[in-house]
């Protein structure tokens, strides 16, 4: 399973700039390891110590925010477009 | 910081800033775990993903320098990221809004003393015009071409009102069912309001991926936030100062995405930091909607984790399903001795009504909540009706006139004649 990932821009230190990569998964967590794999270290900003999401992320899968899908259990078939954004904005 | 020609700073981003461009204010700093980033157009901490607070270097400041400032927010400048200088560009100068004693509100709930923060006097009719101005000002030192927010209403039509008067590109993005009102009162000012398919949550994150994406703009709540959500604070100040430089027992305070309660909360504390007021304990109280209540149903399920919500309720401009600063809110709330609490729409509405009967201010749906949590707090027991108390009015009501519409009208309709009237019962 291929999908587009787009990533923050305080993200991009981890992959040269790229505000858009690759990865492969069919799960949200199965995508984050491949993330992992080819941008060591971009897993542990996005998931705390306990391997749960960042309280101050939030992750679409579509246009959804995971919270109200299955969290990082989120199926993510081919073709699909992950969005990692900071929470910390609006009000 | 590199170097540059004197009384200019280029940043590690290439912006350059002149000397005081944010005034006291001396870095960013996360509120999760202190990393510190240098001031900019930076909101999300690059460890943690944390919020960025703006953190000072305060000078003495004294209430008398204070009260010889100017009518609005710009008279606490010395404790805002802003230039000395501020009041010289344009802006709508907000602020310095009424504290109204409500004796007859007091009276009809039973408090012994309250009062009314008024902030549907500002220039644009609610509280938004204070963290706009504030916006603008960073907006304005970073050199930003475009003015733009995801907004639920308030916020858009501040951010087109004072972009025109600062002379500023506006973008305004807003849910397309937001209240018509709110609508008009956002395009009279700019020809760029974008209605997006999707609630509010949808629009903020398509702000903050444009904010990602684009150079030069300024989303006032995003890439700009913790510059625009210092305004905040002015309402503490103004509480403080209005009550003759002293601290309120209680404060009732809405919550959308929850950063004005804890920048209330942060202007008590720096004023008692700064020998303004006394010390004393002050219980802080947040207001939702039950039909967006995230923050209100962590409360009570007593726990920190807040789950996202879809909103339904007719308090739009609290329609916040996934509030930013709500965890804040929880640790203020609960450290204080204050609770969160939420009402049914038709407790909003009454709580309109409530406000409009007994003190002659006619408050839009925010405001409803407010009244309608401090009515609440009160028949539970959970407000100390013999301290005194302050309420926030955050909005006017003839922006969300549809709210009270049909409850409210003619109580008559007659011939043109004395005995007509007579007979109505009215006399």
């Amino acid at each position: 399973m291929s999908v587009e990932v787009r990533v923050p821009t305080i993200l991009r230190t981890y992959t040269q700039g790229a505000s858009e990569v690759s990865a492969s998964g069919d799960t949200l967590s199965a995508v984050l390891d491949d993330l992992e794999a080819h941008y060591a270290g971009i897993r542990a900003r996005v998931l705390d110590d306990n391997g749960r999401l960042r309280r101050f992320v939030n992750v679409y899968v579509g246009d959804e925010d995971v919270r109200f899908l299955d969290d990082l259990a989120t199926p993510t078939p081919d073709g699909t477009k992950v969005s990692i954004i900071p929470a910390v904005a609006g009000g | 910081m590199s170097a540059a020609p004197e009384g200019l700073t280029v940043t590690e981003q290439g912006t350059v800033l002149r000397d005081g461009a944010f005034g006291n204010a001396r870095a960013l700093c996360c509120r999760e775990c202190g990393h510190e980033v240098a001031l900019g157009p930076h909101y999300a901490c690059p460890e943690c993903f944390g919020p960025l607070e703006v953190s000072y270097d305060f000078p003495t400041v004294t209430r008398e320098e204070i009260a010889a400032g100017p009518r609005n927010i710009w008279r606490y400048k010395a404790l805002l990221p802003v230039p000395t200088d501020i009041e010289q560009s344009p802006n709508t100068e907000p602020g310095f809004t009424r504290l109204l004693e409500a004796r007859n509100l007091a009276a009809e709930l039973g408090i012994d003393k309250l009062w009314v923060k008024d902030d549907s006097t500002n220039p644009t009719n609610s509280f938004k015009d204070r963290v706009v101005a504030c916006a603008l000002s960073a907006a304005r030192e970073l050199h930003a071409k475009v003015f733009a927010c995801p907004s639920t209403g308030n916020l858009a039509n501040a951010v087109a009102a004072a972009g025109a008067r600062a002379g500023i590109k506006t973008v305004v993005f807003i849910p397309s069912n937001l209240e018509k009102p709110k609508q008009v009162n956002s395009a009279v000012y700019t020809d760029s309001l974008v209605a997006v398919e999707g609630n509010y949550d949808d629009v903020n994150k398509l702000a903050s991926e444009i904010a990602g994406e684009e150079e030069g703009w300024a989303f006032v709540n995003v890439n700009v936030r913790p510059f625009y959500a210092e305004g905040s604070k002015t309402l503490g100040y103004e509480i403080a100062e209005q009550l003759g430089w002293r601290l309120p027992d209680q404060v009732v305070i809405p919550v959308a995405s929850g950063s004005q309660l804890t920048k209330v909360h942060k202007a008590f504390q720096e004023l008692v930091k700064l020998g303004l007021v006394d010390d004393k304990p002050v219980r802080i109280f947040g207001a939702q909607a039950t039909g967006c209540s995230p923050v209100s149903t962590a409360y009570k399920a007593d726990t920190d984790a807040i789950r996202p919500v879809k909103p339904d309720t007719i308090a739009k401009s609290l329609a916040i399903g996934n509030p930013a600063d709500g965890i804040y809110v929880l640790d203020i709330c609960r450290e204080t001795g204050g609770a969160v609490e939420d009402v049914t729409d038709d407790e909003v509405r009454e709580g309109i009504l409530l406000l409009a009967r007994t003190e002659g201010v006619f408050t839009e749906t925010a405001g409803g909540t407010t009244v309608g949590v401090l009515k609440k707090l009160v028949e539970t027991g959970q407000l100390d009706t013999t301290l005194e108390t302050v309420v926030i009015n955050t909005g006017m009501g003839l922006k969300t006139l549809d709210a009270v519409a049909d409850e409210v009208g003619p109580a008559a309709t007659i011939k043109p004649s004395y005995g007509a009237f007579v007979s109505t019962g009215l006399v």
